[in-house]
């Protein structure tokens, strides 16, 4: 197929269907709604399911009644549309469903602003839904990698029968980029024993997350663990821009950042400067070895992030100690300009830059 | 000559015996359902959706299929299963917490829509599971752990009357209030669960069949006291009767 | 004739039946099924006229109903 250029938004949406995905539950929000206004056209040109739900918690919700039946099936959402979905996004990995979340973040926290953020990271990788589990979540930074990585994301939620998440911010969302879309046929969804349609000649399927006996709940806990600990363990993706050598300052973002961060570094590389970037693609599960061994040809760390710091912590726990971890974020829409992550990181070289630490707590005397 | 069984457990039902209180009428409603779907030779592919209340295990005594639902998102989980497969046969069971409080929402609009699967609401004007908090659906003046004086409508407003609620949208739909509190009314509410699943059977509409039922326990009634209460308490604010039919004008 | 089964181990002694039976031979038992209740028993066979009532009244599907006699049936069930 020849490179198309498409809104992100709209392309994201097209690769779901690429991917075979023919059911598709949303609720407008700014500054995703074009995907949702992209498939009320498409999905019915593929013979799908398009329906426009009456909130986030009730399109959530459907996404599960949907994937128990075996159908690939996705939502598009933005960080307040998100947080309502934590509930169902929790009982879908309680329940151990393949469910793919596109989140293009917005400002926050509460209704903040329609201008892209990276304010979301906790939400996707440490938390959002209570209970032990957790979303393999992307960090596309082009929106050909969104489109990828929506594709990837039918496929390892099939594999693993867990929800992924793609992390993208309205830039992603917003902006128009070539994208190919693969010619040779995605793989086939795999068969799917246990989806809920209809008991005939089986026992009883059924899709569920209470366990009131603690150790059957335990078994739950500890298959879901399993699952992670083998995405910590092969679904690991991370690009290393020239931090393979010996680096001053080693600036570590993702998404859109990480783009903004690469024409900054261009810019002082070609004065000479030794400065490397190491860009996670996969936020959970965060590329801990790769940050800690890039961490050991760098004097010093710079985390860049839309937002006032939340994979910086990751960063400051992955990296090697004794390596000092600065941070640069800007909030509320501002996107910095590259001129600006230029001057960070001269700070940092220059030795002008406090690290980004948790003040000590106060000896209690004895 | 061989005696023939004239009533016996419907293929619908496992053999578990329920955690039901003794004279929870949530026994005869599962039954009900079970044998509507025998009868319309449903069981294989039927998709039930569990709630969260008193019900929440129904899974164990239904035979087939089932998902575990959030509270009162049961609707959503059936919109998506009946979108995803229009061929299943999809029900959900709720409770007045589940339906008639957190899922409103869902509720309305799985109904406005038009949504082709079958509710069944079981209403005992209380909270069972989580031990007899006042519902949206708990009677004026009736005493519960969040009501301790009796329900007080200046407070709280009056109780919801979702079936006619739900008849007064356009979509068409089927929606009837019945009652198990009596032999006779069994017997017409059992007519109303088969008719509900008729209809979707023929893939004709959204089905509501309220369902008045008893909760001996926290009324802090016997069970036969329970049944005697429904006929005086709850009949007259709830009145029983078809409130809408698919046939009905536009 | 028609015959109640009454299984004793399913039934909570919810008494559901008793009050249904319209030709009330049906009553409590002074013992005690495994779960503790009195359960439910026919107290005279001979009178069972097979109209189901109190197997359509029990929440707890304990009751099944055999006859093999010529039977009207009088409501739809």
């Amino acid at each position: 197929m020849a490179k198309k250029l498409m809104k992100g938004n709209e392309a994201i949406g097209e690769a779901a269907i690429q991917a075979g995905c023919r059911h598709y539950f949303a609720y407008p929000i700014t500054p995703q709604t074009e995907v949702a206004e992209y498939l009320a056209r498409r999905m019915p040109e593929v013979g799908g399911v398009f329906l426009q739900a009456e909130s986030e918690v009730a399109a959530s919700n459907m996404l599960f009644g949907a994937s128990s039946t075996g159908v690939r099936t996705f939502t598009s959402s933005s960080s307040p549309g998100i947080s309502l979905m934590a509930e169902s996004i929790s009982y879908i990995a309680g329940a151990q469903l393949p469910v793919v979340y596109i989140n293009i973040m917005r400002g926050g926290p509460g209704l903040g602003g329609i201008l892209p953020a990276q304010s979301d990271y906790f939400q996707a990788t440490k938390g959002g839904g209570h209970g032990d589990y957790h979303l393999l979540v992307f960090g596309p930074s082009t929106v050909q990698e969104a489109v990828d990585h929506v594709i990837l994301a039918f496929e390892l939620a099939d594999k693993y029968r867990n929800p992924v998440m793609v992390l993208g911010d309205g830039m992603i969302g917003q902006m128009m980029e070539p994208v190919e879309f693969p010619t040779d046929g995605i793989p086939p969804a795999p068969p799917k024993p246990w989806a809920t349609v209809g008991m005939k000649g089986r026992p009883q399927n059924l899709i569920r997350s209470l366990y009131l006996n603690a150790d059957e709940l335990e078994r739950n806990n500890i298959e879901l663990r399993a699952k992670y600990d083998a995405m910590e363990r092969d679904e690991v993706r991370f690009e290393s821009y020239h931090a393979d050598e010996a680096m001053d300052v080693m600036v570590v973002a993702y998404g859109t950042m990480a783009r903004i961060a690469k024409t900054a570094i261009d810019g002082l590389r070609g004065s000479g400067k030794r400065v490397g970037l190491l860009r996670p693609i996969t936020l959970y599960p965060f590329p801990r070895q790769a940050v800690r061994d890039a961490s050991d040809r760098a004097k010093a760390v710079l985390v860049i992030e839309l937002s006032t710091g939340q994979m910086v912590e990751d960063v400051q726990w992955a990296a090697r100690e004794g390596v000092p971890v600065h941070f640069f974020g800007k909030t509320g829409g501002n996107i910095p300009a590259p001129e600006d992550i230029s001057d960070e990181i001269t700070k940092v070289l220059d030795g002008k830059a406090v690290p980004r630490g948790l003040a000590p707590l106060p000896l209690e005397a004895s | 000559m061989t005696a023939a069984t004239i009533f016996g457990t419907p293929a619908s039902l496992t053999d578990k015996i329920t955690h039901y209180c003794p004279g929870c009428t949530h026994g005869i409603i599962h039954r009900l359902v079970a044998e509507s779907l025998d009868e319309l030779g449903l069981r294989e592919t039927t998709v039930g959706i569990a709630p969260v209340g008193c019900a929440v295990l129904c899974y164990h005594y239904f035979a087939c299929d089932f998902q575990e639902a959030p509270h009162g998102r049961a609707p959503a989980l059936a919109t998506g299963t009946k979108r995803a497969r229009p061929d299943l046969t999809v029900f959900t069971y709720q409770g007045d917490g589940d339906l008639a409080s957190i899922g409103t929402a869902e509720l309305i609009h799985a109904a406005n829509r038009g949504e082709k699967f079958t509710i069944i609401f079981v209403n005992n004007a209380i909270y069972g599971m989580t031990g007899g908090q006042m519902a949206p659906t708990t009677m004026p003046g009736q005493v519960t752990s969040t009501s301790p004086m009796g329900r007080d409508v200046e407070l709280v407003g009056y109780p919801l009357r979702v079936a006619e609620m739900v008849a007064t949208l356009r979509t068409p739909s089927y929606v009837e209030r019945v009652s198990v509190h009596t032999p006779r009314q069994i017997i017409n509410a059992k007519r109303a669960v088969r008719q509900a699943f008729e209809y979707q059977k023929a893939g004709r509409c959204f089905s509501l069949v309220e369902v008045l039922s008893t909760c001996p326990t926290n009324w802090g009634l016997t069970p036969l006291e329970s049944l005697k209460w429904v006929e005086d308490t709850m009949l007259p604010y709830y009145p029983l009767g078809l409130k809408k039919s698919p046939d009905d004008e536009v | 004739m028609p015959k109640v089964l009454i299984e004793p181990d399913r039934c909570k002694g919810c008494e559901l039946c008793n009050a249904a039976c319209p030709q009330q031979i049906l009553s409590m038992s002074k013992e005690i099924n495994l779960k503790g209740y009195f359960f439910a028993r026919v107290v005279d066979q001979t009178r069972c006229i097979g109209c189901r009532l109190c197997a359509i009244s029990c929440p707890d599907v304990a009751i099944a109903v055999r006859t093999h006699a010529v039977r009207y049936n009088l409501f739809e069930y």
